[in-house]
């Protein structure tokens, strides 16, 4: 009989897969409580690092063409679809849920990215205007990304929580920073492997795995933060108070499914110009 | 040649405003006396002569105000049919407008503001705010945000003393239009327009309750944020007391609209049209006397063009006439308290300390009141308090830039980002620039312009949320899934 060659579980910070530069792991266990992996256990070293990799990501990615950003969107669906059967070994393997649920969990993963790739190139008509202003001026508002967001991604459905998180982030152009589910943290790092052979910028989207409460404090206090996606983390009061020091906008969301996600995570400019000869 | 521009005092009459000696709390649509029995006096910074004395709301009339929103929420705003609450709207914006006059002159015996600015600008666009939004109250499910946006319930409001009957009909008119009811703070130290508009509620025939206006001052303030039964947070002031306010509402969630602190880079590139860029820079710092989140205080200057226009700005400085407010004549008026004041001379000082040279323009002030000089500071680098920190007076930063790019990274390098201004002729540099730039509005070869269509408000530490247009009523609904 073969003996299978097992993955190591890695972090994902600027198109890399590097180890935490903390050297620490911590392991995973199936739902029978039997071994699984030891993924990384990302120390606020690692965190800064992820910050400093998607704020210098953040001006290619805004500045991408919506267009390019929506194709890229969708190749991420394309190649979420051809690893199906990976992240439903992994999300059976840690949920114990049968093999059909785990289809369908990966089946509306892959739906909704396909669905905010279509997005990308509608935000500005539906959440930007024309304004009707009482002068001679041409008036109007556009959204633009907010910038750097960071995730704590939602702990049970490890793969379709965080692309419901994820995918609204990056369809606006911003770029992320995500705390994966804790003690799920498999189809976060397989999600990785996806994103890294999807033409996605390097930067744009940083994993990090390990202990939600050591390191969540860090992202909301991290001065190069401009907005936080809390819902997958009890107790965020704290993270609000120290979120205020640079006004964070921090945002918790119910399962919805909707383009309000986007525009929560971007700012509304709006320009004036005289009319005249 | 000053003598050739002085004009003949031209003083609009006080007498078409009736001021009371003292107001009481404006709760549950009467006035009320306050449980505290204390008294705030709000004077005339013009000429420190006391204008009245107002309730000073304890935490025990915040409560009273707060049920007495609640109670208006539940028993009849939610039951009032959008076509209705429309007409509310439409009656306050039609009083508003014929009480013009009045609100322009109390507006500015209390906050010192020329009355040019008051009757030309605050109180019509006042008026227009409160038009504009009645518009939206029946037609919400076609705004945008979904086929059931809901209120949040009760909204406490704290509005600042730059622009008091303006920021307070930017707070009150889309809370109502989308069906919440309001309990408001108006400034310490100009309370008199917010208690006049509170006659306007009653002469409207609002229902009891839905606008509920509380004066006092820091202490009310927090009393109305940390109140349990409020459901959202709307605050215009300092970035300061905005996070202040971010923190204390941390353990409850609620939502809440902040419109901060700026430090407005003002942008002349040396393709710019230079008389309309000095007027326009004037006005972006001048305009009410520097007392504007929005106010372009830093002037970035192309270098090879800076020495001309220096000299035009001066010039033109020269012929801002100061004084009395009243005058229909005068452009900048008094410093709105003497505690203001202190604050735009400390930090002043630290320009002068800090290597910066500051030119005041020549001019007389009057004896009694607050005043300051429209004044520049030249050589001055962004590490310069001056260059960083909102002033909030009448005081204009400048730097140099040589490219473009400069001028964006300059222009960026703060960490608020309320407005900016660009003046070129060149179509395509405004267009990159206004793309560059990291700021809510964005004014080009134009400033300090506003409309009550016009969406405004910040970004970064400049606040949360906007306020006017379409995009301001997502302030004031439940929109979908978000929690907050």
């Amino acid at each position: 009989m073969r003996l299978d060659v097992k993955k190591t579980y890695k972090l994902f910070i600027d198109g890399a897969f590097p180890r935490s530069e903390s050297g620490r792991s911590y392991e995973i266990k199936n739902w029978r409580g039997a071994f699984i992996a030891n993924p990384a256990q990302a120390s606020r070293k690692d965190l800064r690092d992820s910050v400093l990799a998607a704020k210098n990501a953040h001006p290619g990615w805004s500045n991408a063409t919506a267009f390019n950003r929506g194709q890229i969107l969708y190749r991420i669906a394309e190649m979420l679809e051809g690893r199906t059967s990976q992240f439903i070994d992994e999300i059976v393997a840690t949920t114990g849920v049968t093999s059909s649920a785990a289809k369908q969990e990966v089946a509306a993963a892959i739906d909704l990215w396909v669905w905010y790739a279509g997005w990308c190139d509608k935000i500005t008509s539906v959440s930007g205007n024309n304004n009707p202003i009482a002068g001679p001026y041409y008036n109007f508002t556009i959204p633009e990304s907010l910038g750097v967001i960071g995730i704590i991604a939602e702990e049970k459905e490890s793969l379709l929580g965080l692309v419901r998180s994820l995918a609204p982030v990056i369809a606006g152009g911003n770029t992320s920073v995500i705390i994966a589910s804790q003690s799920r943290p498999l189809a976060a790092i397989t999600l990785a492997e996806v994103l890294a052979t999807s033409d996605l910028p390097a930067g744009v989207v940083n994993i990090l795995t390990g202990i939600k409460t050591e390191l969540a404090p860090w992202l909301a206090s991290h001065m190069e933060i401009d907005g936080l996606d809390v819902s997958g983390i009890d107790n965020v009061a704290e993270l609000r108070k120290s979120g205020a020091e640079n006004l964070k906008r921090i945002h918790a969301f119910e399962k919805d499914v909707s383009p309000e996600r986007i525009f929560t995570f971007m700012e509304f400019k709006t320009i004036w110009h005289p009319v005249g000869i | 040649m000053t003598n050739l521009f002085e004009y003949a005092p031209a003083p609009e009459s006080r007498s078409v405003v009736k001021i009371e000696k003292d107001y009481d709390l404006f709760i549950g649509g009467k006035f009320v006396s306050a449980s505290s029995k204390k008294r705030l006096a709000t004077i005339n910074p013009a000429t420190e002569e006391i204008l009245s004395k107002v309730a000073l709301a304890d935490s025990k009339d915040v409560d009273r105000a707060v049920r007495a929103a609640r109670a208006a929420l539940n028993k009849s705003w939610a039951r009032t049919k959008p076509k209705e609450r429309a007409k509310y709207l439409y009656r306050i914006a039609r009083i508003l407008q014929e009480r013009a006059r009045e609100f322009a002159v109390l507006e500015s015996l209390d906050n010192g503001k020329p009355i040019r600015e008051s009757r030309d600008v605050d109180i019509p666009l006042a008026a227009a705010h409160f038009f504009y939004h009645a518009g939206w109250a029946d037609k919400l499910e076609f705004a945008g945000f979904g086929n059931r946006p809901r209120p949040y319930g009760v909204v406490g409001q704290i509005i600042p003393w730059n622009f008091p009957l303006l920021m307070l009909s930017w707070k009150i008119a889309p809370a109502l239009a989308t069906g919440n009811t309001v309990v408001l703070k108006p400034a310490e130290t100009t309370p008199l327009t917010a208690l006049l508009f509170a006659e306007v509620c009653q002469q409207a025939g609002l229902p009891d309750g839905v606008v509920n206006i509380i004066t006092g001052d820091g202490t009310t303030g927090a009393a109305l944020i940390n109140h349990k039964d409020i459901d959202k947070v709307a605050f215009t002031g300092s970035t300061e007391v905005g996070k202040l306010i971010a923190r204390s509402i941390a353990e409850r969630g609620i939502p809440a609209t902040l419109e901060l602190g700026g430090k407005g880079a003002n942008v002349v590139f040396d393709d710019a049209p230079i008389d309309e860029a000095v007027e326009g820079i004037v006005n972006g710092i001048f305009f009410n006397q520097g007392h504007v989140c929005c106010a372009g205080s830093r002037l970035l200057l192309q270098e090879n063009i800076a020495d001309e226009f220096l000299l035009r700005l001066k010039e033109r400085m020269a012929r801002i006439r100061v004084g009395d407010p009243l005058d229909k004549n005068t452009d900048l008026g008094a410093i709105n308290s003497s505690t203001q004041l202190a604050k735009i001379r400390e930090i002043s000082d630290t320009g002068s300390k800090e290597g910066a040279t500051l030119w005041s323009a020549p001019c007389s002030l009057p004896t009694k009141g607050f005043w300051y000089p429209p004044a520049i500071f030249t050589g001055v680098t962004q590490a310069h308090r001056i260059a960083r920190e909102e002033i909030f007076g009448p005081i204009l930063s400048i730097l140099n830039f040589r490219t473009p790019q400069e001028a964006m990274e300059k222009a960026n390098n703060t960490p608020y980002g309320l407005s900016a201004g660009l003046w070129t002729e060149k179509g395509s540099k405004i267009l990159w620039a206004a793309q560059q730039l990291k700021a809510g509005v964005i004014w080009a070869n134009t400033f300090n312009k506003f409309d009550p269509a016009s969406p405004f408000g910040g970004y970064k530490e400049s606040g949360w949320g906007r306020e006017g247009g379409r995009h301001g009523l997502a302030a004031y609904l439940k929109t979908g899934g978000a929690n907050s």
